[in-house]
């Protein structure tokens, strides 16, 4: 058992499972790796929470990604994520269980459940940390929290001197997702509770409209094509999908590529948007700004072209091309064509 | 009858000038001394719905900030859009708080300024980003609270439907006021101060608080109220090869291809 701080600490690891109509969020499933990580060098427990209406198959997958325990909360009422409800049912389960960790996905839904939590328990939270590891700060064992901030200018390492559970939500898209197996042991613990009109009659979700993106989305793309505001000299954005189709990616925008509407809000790298770590991320015409560049800092290989020189974009890049896009892209689309075919031969 | 609406704003570093921020490593802080300040970009689309729904229902809006009373341009900017009132906090007790600190100093401030039909705050801030403050205070207060919200619509004078930003699509949400509203920069298009609006901003009232002014018990405020420390803080720094290909346009091209393939990533 590790001793984090002064406290040494049998409790549970928690990742909470968050669910559309049975399909997991893929950072529930990156949470599952690092948790498993964590419960192996804490030797505790690694469970997870799935609030639903008939999820019990989505449970067993949580099971087969890692966790060892699944409490499972079902109610027809629960099918879509409820403020409230949500909200006091995982606070009062975290209460009866006393979990010493509990890791949310920085979701949509997350960013909102997470702080609530926190604050009817009267614990601490950090926000979209990139890492979770244990560590050392004056020669005693923490769980530490690597949060970033200032547009991913400065990163800080979040300790939890006392309050318990610690909670953290975790930025989807930058940890590695656990791997499946099937032949995984798990029990699945349903949670008895009883729902209150009290719980709904101040708010309610009323409407869950899906929206089919169009296209790859990004999170899960090898090659990301970002183009910023210097695509402007180009009028659009068909060379930057050209050059996404013929590395078999998917096209990104900067938050002013996406105001000029040649991108969707859903496609958008940075601070405010997407974190992508592609195996290969292209910049084209974008200066690389902090809260842009932190949105793909996990990237294994960068391409970067700009015509500015001192753009700080090139201080992030692998590779730099400095020149006009208008110039550099067509042969940048020729040559990759060209190393396409020669390999297809 | 009109709305009483608060407004939760921050002044923070503007983004343009995040690489010159540095920390001092010895006491794990944050050096931004210098740094040109703003309103926090998304409060003012907060601030902009709550000029929309005064227009509207009429009203009056308070806005509220915690920190020192000496800087004042967010203030007086949001004071400059047609806020009627700003409510300032500060209090060497308030300083480096965690987010339910922060709420719960805005809990008590609000306490004593009384009811409010509407709190809107921006969504997240550009400094630390947390998006966190918002749904601890509503928590605090004991009122609904939604995320996200792109767009506010009244359904009649005591419930809302709002629409708010899902990874997959969007969620409607209907709730009853009192209510807090985290919005995001969909919901409208902030207007900018007008001459006349600048020129009222003396005569308005602005409010300063300190710990005592508003009840705030001191551990629950502040570094004390705080769950959460920064044991170490440092520049990011991403290890990358920085290698800027030179020659004609088209060498340029060969070379830069050259090497991604030698990379593995082409």
């Amino acid at each position: 058992m590790t001793k984090c701080g002064s406290i040494s600490e049998s409790g549970e690891i928690w990742v909470i499972g968050e669910q559309c109509q049975g399909r997991l969020e893929g950072v529930s499933l990156e949470l599952l790796s690092k948790g498993r990580a964590l419960s192996q060098s804490m030797d505790v427990t690694l469970a997870s929470v799935l609030i639903g209406d008939e999820v019990e198959e989505t449970a067993w997958e949580l099971i087969f990604h890692g966790a060892e325990k699944v409490y499972l909360l079902e109610d027809v009422r629960l099918r879509y994520y409820q403020s409230e409800a949500y909200a006091r049912l995982l606070a009062g389960v975290i209460e009866e269980h006393g979990p010493q960790v509990v890791l949310i996905g920085a979701t949509e839904i997350g960013k909102e459940l997470a702080p609530k939590v926190a604050a009817k328990l009267r614990t601490g939270l950090t926000a979209h940390c990139i890492d979770i590891y244990v560590g050392e700060v004056d020669a005693a064992p923490y769980l530490i929290h690597v949060v970033p901030g200032w547009g991913g200018n400065l990163v800080m390492q979040i300790i939890f001197p006392q309050k318990r559970p610690q909670i953290a939500t975790v930025k989807p898209g930058v940890l590695s997702k656990a791997v499946r197996d099937e032949n995984n042991k798990g029990e699945i613990v349903r949670v008895k509770f009883r729902l209150k009109d009290e719980d709904f009659s101040r708010i309610e979700t009323i409407e869950v409209v899906e929206e089919r993106p169009k296209g790859k989305p990004v999170e899960s793309a090898d090659v990301v094509v970002c183009g910023g505001w210097g695509m402007n000299a180009l009028g659009d954005f068909s060379k930057a999908q050209e050059l996404a189709d013929i590395l078999g990616g998917v096209v990104a925008g900067t938050r002013p590529a996406v105001d000029k509407g040649w991108v969707e809000e859903g496609r958008m790298i940075g601070q405010s948007g997407k974190t992508v770590s592609p195996g290969l991320f292209v910049s084209l015409g974008a200066s690389g700004a902090m809260h842009y560049t932190t949105g793909f800092m996990g990237s294994k290989v960068v391409l970067a072209v700009d015509q500015n020189p001192q753009a700080p974009i090139f201080q992030v890049a692998d590779i730099g091309i400095v020149g006009d896009l208008r110039e550099v892209l067509p042969y940048l689309i020729e040559e990759l064509r060209k190393e396409r075919m020669t390999r297809n031969l | 009858m009109g709305l009483e609406i608060l407004v939760c704003i921050k002044q923070v570093p503007h983004p343009d000038h995040f690489s010159e921020i540095r920390v001092d490593i010895g006491k794990g802080r944050v050096i931004g001394e210098g740094i040109p300040v703003i309103m926090n970009p998304l409060d003012r689309n907060a601030l902009e719905e709550a000029l929309r729904n005064k227009e509207r229902f009429s009203g009056r809006i308070t806005v509220i900030r915690m920190g020192r009373p000496q800087l004042q341009k967010a203030v007086e900017e949001a004071l400059a859009m047609g806020a009627d009132r700003a409510v300032l906090l500060y209090d060497k007790a308030f300083a480096r708080p965690d987010t339910l600190a922060t709420a719960f100093t805005l809990f008590y401030a609000i306490r004593k300024l009384g009811k409010f039909d509407l709190i809107y705050c921006g969504n997240e801030t550009v400094d630390s980003g947390t998006a966190q403050v918002g749904p601890q205070l509503a928590e605090l207060l004991d009122i609904p609270q939604v995320s996200g919200v792109q767009e506010v619509s009244f359904v009649d004078g005591k419930s809302l439907e709002v629409r708010r930003a899902w990874e997959h699509g969007h969620m409607k949400i209907r709730l009853k006021l009192p209510a807090l509203l985290s919005v995001t920069r969909d919901i409208n298009k902030p207007r900018l101060p007008t001459v006349q609006g600048i020129m009222e901003v003396p005569r308005k009232e602005v409010i300063i608080w300190n710990a005592k002014d508003i009840g705030a018990p001191l551990e629950n405020v502040g570094l004390r109220g705080s769950s959460i420390y920064a044991a170490g803080i440092h520049e990011y720094k991403t290890e990358r090869r920085r290698e800027i290909v030179q020659g004609s346009t088209e060498e340029k091209v060969r070379r830069a291809v050259a090497r991604l393939k030698e990379l593995g990533a082409i």
